[in-house]
């Protein structure tokens, strides 16, 4: 498996150096994998993810759904019998596989993410509607999670009007710095 | 005048490539003292020893350098051969060229230039040596075993057969240990009751053997060969000389505990014998349950006994004993039950341990061998087995593997498909480990004929729902996340040291590690002593094991006990502590300091002024001479024999010459 593909050979430096945590001490049992509320819908099981961390296997790792599907609840971390923190290597992973311009495996990801900034610049705080609005419609998911709008306008967890806040143009700022970093 | 021999050896090659030996013992040659310095190819072989011992004799040597390997690897050799022409041994220095030169250094000029300043050293040292004879203790022939599960009575029954005295010791009630809670032992599956209970009777009958169950050591003194000990027979409220053992008394005891022996699988009374083949097989009133002790009123057994046994009033009794061995083999414990809170140990019903499981396949066991749910006692049809439970998890503390529950757990699974046919046993396991003779075969019949499921990888999470019990796994090799409905699981819990096995390692004044594990003199060469001389380990209390290797051990322990009671006396090496009572204030730091209790008080009589005083002294059987005494001693009166002052600083003036050119440089 190894020899057939291009293994980075410091990719596992990489990976331990940003993320703080010491990827090669997994030793593979699985508690992770066991335990992860949102396994049924990876493609690749979190102890695999730090498997081909492991043998410095990139291309595998940041082109897979599961670093976009990590829902970080820490689960993993806690049971981790090797006190890895793998919601922090997952990070790492979700940075390096958008930073190198990798396709996301999973496409709602980016449109989810898009609409969040785009509704963010717009507003200044996060405007749910249009927020959901916006997603559906990009997404194709024309009418999902419709069915809980009733009840969220009735507790007030839902306005239908924009919130407003002062210094937009602060948020805009603050935003744009963020972009600008990552663009170095 | 000294007249030195200084002995160049090239070690084949080893040293000879690295080390000028013809400069080292040209420039040796005219050191002062030295009156003869050659060099041969192996100083260690018949020739190079007949070389040194023609020396001694035509020269008449009165002191031998030889420069060579390292003292630990052939000063026994060379001082041998100088015993053997009538030389004092002590009076063989080695200098050690290879290890501290030829190895560790690549300018053969340099580590030459080394090599002749060690020997100059070495000369200085040894024309400072005095004779020293050996030191002769004598021995008391009886062996103390602590611990009387399988490891103590292996230990205990090959002692004895050399016709050495044994007394153990054991904590509870009864001898077996954790063996007697077994029901069948991989990998032939032999019954486990069927092969101990012989030796526990065989060992409680032996004419040499005096046991002291439900007893603990309280403290131990002296030194190999002459160990004094104090056992706290703890009182069992039962006269064991007047009871008959008829049982009406454990019958009609109204008070019920959760049983220690069954593991809380069934109660025991407040005065009981914890199992059937118990040995001795009388009871022990446990004051911390009696209603007796606990509240002041009930008495049933007392009134009830036909031999009257029961004496509330019994004390603990000390008892001492002299023994010259002590075998340590005080066994385990598994994790606590509340460490695991992800899998519901001790919260829910049906998750069990290992050795609950045995218990329940126990033919004498509280379900009488029938393999059940201990929520409704139905029969379990899915059951699922977890490994590493504790063993190799940081994260808990427990780094290590257990070592026994690969084994065990494929031991369990093929059992309960023995016993239930149409049962399904899934194994939830991160390597298997089945390094023993007839180990891996073991296992695979487990999967290919028993038909045993096994999944790779741990498991996160084991909860209870309507009653039924799930357990949440992975299968890393399918690359799948696995939950099954079980309706029993069994955890192989992690081996931990026994309790107060810490406690037991100071009092004995033995290493332990950081998990309380009784530590080895050496892990490869010395596996069964302890670095205290005369204490030696056995089982489990060194490092998880299985029986196998604790009977091995056991009986290694044993011949290590038969060889040192086997003579009179104990030779020790002379390189011991002394005191120079003339000097000696009596302030007794040195008490204070000495790690092995060394130190005693004696009243002295100066020979001239005839006056008497208190001054320390060193017991020569006890000194390890590892000179801890010394920097204490405020008015210097002691000196380490072999390494006096005199000695080291003979050796450091050597290399006055030398510091001053450093110095200079």
């Amino acid at each position: 498996m190894v020899h057939n593909k291009i293994s980075s050979p410091s990719f596992l430096e990489e990976v331990e150096a940003e993320s703080g945590e010491k990827v090669r001490i997994c030793y593979q049992c699985g508690k992770c994998s066991a335990g992860c509320p949102v396994g049924y819908a990876m493609d690749l099981l979190p102890n695999q993810v730090m498997r081909l961390v492991q043998l410095g296997l990139k291309d595998e790792v940041l082109s897979c759904a599961t670093i976009w599907l990590c829902a970080s609840c820490e689960t993993c971390a806690t049971r981790c019998p090797r006190e890895i923190e793998i919601v922090k290597v997952m990070d790492v992973l979700r940075r390096r596989s958008s930073a190198e311009g990798y396709p996301s495996a999973v496409r709602e990801v980016p449109i989810f993410v898009n609409s969040f900034i785009g509704n963010l610049k717009r507003f200044g705080r996060l405007y749910e509607a249009a927020f959901v609005g916006t997603y559906n419609i990009l997404s194709g998911h024309l009418t999902k999670d419709f069915d809980k709008v009733p009840a969220m306008l009735s507790k007030h967890k839902l306005s239908l009007l924009p919130p407003r806040i002062k210094g937009i143009s602060r948020i805009r700022e603050i935003i744009k710095r963020v972009e600008e970093i990552e663009k170095k | 005048m000294a007249r030195i021999g200084v002995f160049v050896c090239w070690c084949g090659s080893n040293i000879a490539s690295t080390v000028d030996v013809k400069a080292v013992a040209k420039a040796a040659a005219s050191f002062p003292g030295v009156a003869h310095a050659t060099d041969y190819k192996y100083m260690c072989s018949d020739p190079g020893q007949n070389l040194i011992r023609e020396t001694i004799e035509s020269e008449h040597l009165t002191g031998l350098v030889v420069a060579a390997c390292s003292p630990r690897m052939h000063e026994p050799t060379f001082r041998r051969l100088a015993l053997e022409t009538g030389m004092n041994p002590y009076l063989v220095e080695m200098a050690n060229i290879r290890e501290h030169c030829s190895w560790v250094h690549e300018d053969k000029g340099e580590a030459t230039a080394k090599a002749i300043e060690t020997v100059r050293m070495l000369v200085e040292k040894v024309k400072r040596n005095s004779p020293l004879e050996e030191i002769r203790v004598p021995v008391t022939k009886k062996a103390l075993v602590i611990g009387g599960g399988v490891a103590g009575i292996q230990a205990g029954l090959d002692i004895v057969t050399a016709g050495i005295p044994v007394i153990m010791v054991e904590r509870s009630p009864s001898i077996g240990g954790h063996m007697a809670q077994l029901d069948e032992t991989f990998p032939t599956l032999d019954c486990s009751q069927c092969i101990l209970t012989p030796k526990m009777v065989e060992l409680s009958q032996h004419r040499l053997v005096t046991l002291h169950t439900f007893s603990e050591i309280d403290e131990v003194s002296g030194f190999v060969g002459n160990f004094k000990v104090k056992i706290r027979k703890k009182a069992r409220t039962v006269d064991h000389d007047k009871c008959t053992g008829c049982g009406i008394c454990m019958e009609k005891c109204p008070a019920k505990v959760s049983s220690e022996f069954d593991r809380g699988l069934s109660d025991r009374k407040a005065i009981y014998v914890p199992f059937p083949q118990a040995i001795p097989n009388k009871p022990v009133i446990d004051r911390s349950s009696c209603i007796w002790f606990t509240k002041g009123r009930c008495g049933v057994c007392k009134k009830l006994c036909p031999a009257e046994a029961i004496d509330f009033e019994e004390k603990d009794v000390i008892v001492e004993e002299q023994v010259g061995a002590i075998v340590v083999a005080t066994g385990y414990d598994l994790i606590d039950r509340g460490l695991y809170g992800e899998y519901g140990h001790g919260k829910i019903k049906d998750v069990i341990d290992g050795l609950q499981f045995e218990r329940m396949l126990s033919a004498s066991g509280p379900t009488g061998g029938k393999i059940v749910r201990p929520s409704d006692g139905a029969t379990p049809k899915t059951v699922v087995f977890v490994q590493c439970v504790g063993s190799r998890d940081d994260s808990k503390g427990i780094p290590y593997c257990s070592r026994i529950c690969c084994m065990y757990t494929a031991k369990h699974a093929m059992l309960y498909k023995h016993r239930v046919k149409d049962g399904k046993a899934y194994i939830f396991y991160i390597d298997v480990r089945a390094g023993g003779k007839g180990y891996e075969e073991f296992v695979k019949r487990a999967v290919d004929e028993d038909r045993v499921v096994y999944l790779r990888g741990r498991v996160s999470r084991i909860f209870e729902k309507n009653g039924t019990v799930f357990v949440k796994g992975s299968d890393t090799l399918s690359g799948q996340q696995v939950e099954i409905r079980a309706d029993l699981v069994v955890l192989a819990t992690a081996v931990t040291s026994s309790h107060g096995s810490r406690e037991l390692a100071q009092r004995l004044r033995i290493g332990f590690d950081q998990y309380g594990f009784f530590t080895e003199a050496h892990p490869k060469l010395r596996p069964v002593e302890t670095t205290t001389p005369g204490i030696y380990l056995a089982g489990a209390c060194q490092a998880p094991k299985d029986i196998p290797d604790t009977v091995s051990q056991a009986s290694a322990a044993a011949s290590k006990v038969i060889g040192l009671l086997s003579s009179d006396e104990l030779i020790r090496e002379p390189l011991v502590a002394r005191v120079d009572e003339k000097v000696c204030i009596a302030c007794f730091m040195c008490e204070s300091t000495c790690p092995y209790g060394a130190i005693e008080h004696v009243t002295w009589k100066d020979p001239e002024t005839r006056k008497e005083k208190e001054v320390a002294r060193v017991n020569p059987g006890i000194c390890e001479g590892c000179g801890a005494c010394l920097p204490v001693c405020r008015p210097k009166a002691l000196d380490l024999m072999g390494f006096s002052d005199e000695q080291i600083y003979g050796e450091i003036n050597a290399l006055s010459d030398l510091v001053k050119v450093i110095h200079d440089e």
